[in-house]
């Protein structure tokens, strides 16, 4: 906190020192510390709300102790490899429907993006304000809607059902008999809907950078459309690609109220046993030790990700 | 035009117009651009120079007519199946792809493996041979460009079409690449089809001009051609400056038509004149500020017989290096402009001086004066003329 009140240090000692005008504060120094100043807010609210939590979690996961007799640090790093081993099935389960439900995403809403960005014309505010329009009611609300729309005996199970779709998923083993709620494709399907304005949004925001005139140039140098858009358009959209697939894979491996209200015991994922191990079970240090386990595997796949689709290269 | 023989590679455009609802962008339009040729389409912004240069691309679809390449009908083909490229106006290079990669584009696409030869001798032709693994954005203006130039003629077009490829370039860089595309067309010998606003950039660079204005050709021929015969107001205006008087016919003098104009006789040859030539028909004399000689009232009866004279008083002067350029108040033309080389300055030509202006009758042309005698001095603009002055 003194580096605020203070002068801050001179990166480099070719900044010439300001000359210091005798009897009189040099004008200079007051807006030299304003940036420091707009930051203080952002560096306070994430101080308090994010880093003293952080600290509080992590030693509350290498806690040993009862809830009668009380908590006590003890640096018992065994309660991660317990929990890992316990709860690995919710791991992977969580990583394959949040990347189930980015892979629907990105094939539902890549097209959409493209629609809005190159042919929707006059509609494209309208189009966006559709996009956005499920915001203004509360996700909880969203997904208990999707609870009828999947309900036993329903138009949508009824239609899926004689379509004899239902035969094909049962036997993939992602639906049950004639069920579809309670089953992993319900889930999926309330995670893809849930976060698909995340994956549109950054789609259409990249794809809607990209000049026009590259199109042309890619046909007139014998690209065909479908070459064209492999080429120029696809390589081009790619860091809203990547920011798409981020901000719907990460909420949604971390999501429990899709697999709380369309899923059953079986579809139960990490953020579904987080939550129980916090509220119900009140074993804080394994629901604990699970949050950091859940970051850091999120935080191993994502910077592979990034480091893999190298969008850092990318203009 | 008939150094070739060879027709086959042609641009033929027939009745070819294109219209956006109740505008019409080019006017049915016949233009035949021969092979090997350097080719330039002229106008100002909005006269359909452009449109005209993406039907010939296949960007943009004509409302009717046809496009030929030699014998060859492509008004029906897509953009990529033209044997036909294009240098954009603002290059359009691939952002995510280096300098060798854009190049190699077309190739790559008409499914060719081993590029790495071609395209370095073509960076080589364009000497941007060291920067192959560079990304656009890395490049300077003038480099982008030669890039943008190079990818199209990799791929050995029939045709070359630029757009406007030098507006975003600055004066001094514009006249380097002038030389420097004119260069690298005599070297590949394939037809340049040019579009551009500049007078200046049209007329160092091709061998053809069509001058464009609301979505018509006024007028086709070599630069020379076009500014010493221009046929329309349009055309003397919107090439270099005109001086136009307005006058009648009177009488004829063996070759010569005379004019008058207030108390002004003016000679003007017959063969130079596209407008009808008998008594009392009205007549835009035309005469371009370089021909014309300024010499004092006091000392007029010095200047020799047979020529064109108007008299007036200079409004103002400017000097500007090579030349010094007066205007004239003449009652027979309000601004009557006269550029005189800076050789023997005569003191006395000051503002307010009584002047006359005269010239060589051969220099005088004749117009139409049914036309707009200002048409095409908006579009051409002051900077121009002045660019034009100092070259």
């Amino acid at each position: 906190m003194t580096a605020l009140t203070g002068a801050p240090p001179s990166p480099t000692p070719a900044t010439p020192p300001t000359p210091a005008a005798p009897g009189k504060k040099p004008p200079r120094a007051r807006g030299r510390l304003t940036p420091y100043w707009l930051l203080l807010p952002g560096i306070l609210w994430l101080l308090v709300f994010f880093l003293m939590p952080m600290v509080y979690q992590a030693s509350t996961s290498v806690q040993t102790g009862s809830l009668e007799e009380g908590y006590e640090v003890t640096w018992h790093f065994a309660t991660y490899w317990d929990a890992l081993s316990e709860y690995w099935p919710q791991f992977s389960r969580s990583v394959l429907y949040a990347g189930s439900a980015t892979a629907l995403c990105l094939l539902l809403g890549y097209p959409l993006a493209y629609l809005i960005a190159f042919r929707a014309g006059r509609w494209r505010g309208l189009i966006l304000i559709l996009v956005i329009a499920p915001f203004f009611t509360s996700f909880l609300i969203r997904t208990l809607a999707w609870k009828t729309i999947l309900a036993d005996g329903g138009p949508v199970v009824g239609a899926l059902n004689t379509l004899h779709v239902l035969d094909v998923t049962s036997w993939l083993g992602i639906t049950a008999g004639e069920r579809v709620l309670a089953t992993p494709l319900a889930v999926v399907c309330g995670l893809t809907y849930n976060f698909l304005p995340f994956m549109i949004l950054p789609l259409y925001t990249s794809l809607e950078r990209i000049d026009g005139r590259l199109h042309e140039a890619a046909g007139d140098l014998y690209a065909s459309p479908f070459t064209t858009f492999r080429k120029v358009t696809l390589p081009l959209s790619m860091p809203g690609v990547v920011s798409g697939t981020l901000l719907t894979f990460i909420p949604a491996s971390g999501d429990y109220v899709n697999a709380d209200l369309l899923g059953s015991t079986d579809t139960r994922m990490i953020g579904n046993v987080i939550q129980t191990q916090f509220l119900r079970i009140l074993d804080y240090p394994t629901a604990a030790a699970l949050s950091f386990l859940l970051m850091a595997a999120i935080l191993v796949m994502v910077s592979l990700y990034i480091r893999r689709s190298g969008t850092e290269d990318l203009v | 035009m008939d150094t070739t023989t060879d027709r086959s590679g042609d641009v033929r455009l027939t009745g070819i117009s294109r219209t956006y609802g109740s505008f019409t962008a080019v006017h049915p339009l016949d233009l035949t651009v021969p092979q090997g040729s350097f080719f330039a389409l002229l106008g100002a912004s909005g006269c359909g120079k452009t449109t005209t240069l993406r039907m010939i691309a296949g960007l943009e679809e004509p409302t009717a007519g046809t496009v030929r390449l030699g014998d060859r009908d492509v008004t029906a083909l897509p953009p990529h199946k033209r044997p036909v490229n294009t240098v954009f106006q603002s290059y359009a290079l691939f952002p995510h792809l280096d300098i060798f990669e854009n190049v190699a584009f077309g190739l790559r696409r008409r499914g060719i493996k081993s590029v790495k030869k071609q395209v370095e001798e073509m960076l080589e032709l364009v000497q941007l041979g060291e920067q192959a693994r560079k990304k656009p954005h890395q490049l300077s203006g003038g480099q982008q460009q030669r890039v943008a130039v190079a990818r199209a003629l990799i791929n050995h077009p029939q045709v070359l079409l630029l757009d406007e490829p030098l507006g975003a370039l600055d004066l001094k860089l514009r006249r380097q690449m002038q030389l420097e595309l004119k260069r690298i067309q005599t070297e590949v010998g394939i037809t340049f089809i040019h579009v551009t606003h500049d007078q200046e950039e049209a007329m160092t660079m091709a061998d053809t001009v069509a001058v464009m204005n609301a979505g018509r050709v006024e007028q086709l021929g070599p630069p020379a051609d076009l500014y010493e015969n221009p046929r329309t107001t349009f055309v003397a205006n919107f090439l270099g400056t005109s001086n136009l008087i307005e006058a009648e016919a009177d009488a004829t003098s063996g070759d010569d038509v005379l004019l008058k104009a207030g108390a002004c006789t003016l000679a003007l040859p017959r063969a130079r004149c596209s407008a009808p030539t008998a008594a009392g028909g009205r007549v835009l004399v035309g005469i371009r500020p370089e021909k014309i000689s300024l010499t004092h009232a006091d000392e007029s009866a010095g200047i020799p017989a047979g020529r064109n004279r108007v008299t007036g008083r200079i409004a103002a002067t400017s000097y500007i290096g090579v030349s010094t350029q007066y205007v004239v108040d003449s009652p027979v033309c309000p601004a009557f402009q006269v550029y005189a080389q800076n050789i023997d300055r005569d003191p006395r030509l000051v503002p307010g001086a009584e002047v006359v202006a005269h010239w060589n009758p051969a220099h005088t042309f004749g117009l139409d004066a049914a036309q707009d005698i200002g048409a095409g001095v908006a579009e051409a603009g002051v900077p121009q003329a002045a660019e034009e002055a100092l070259a």
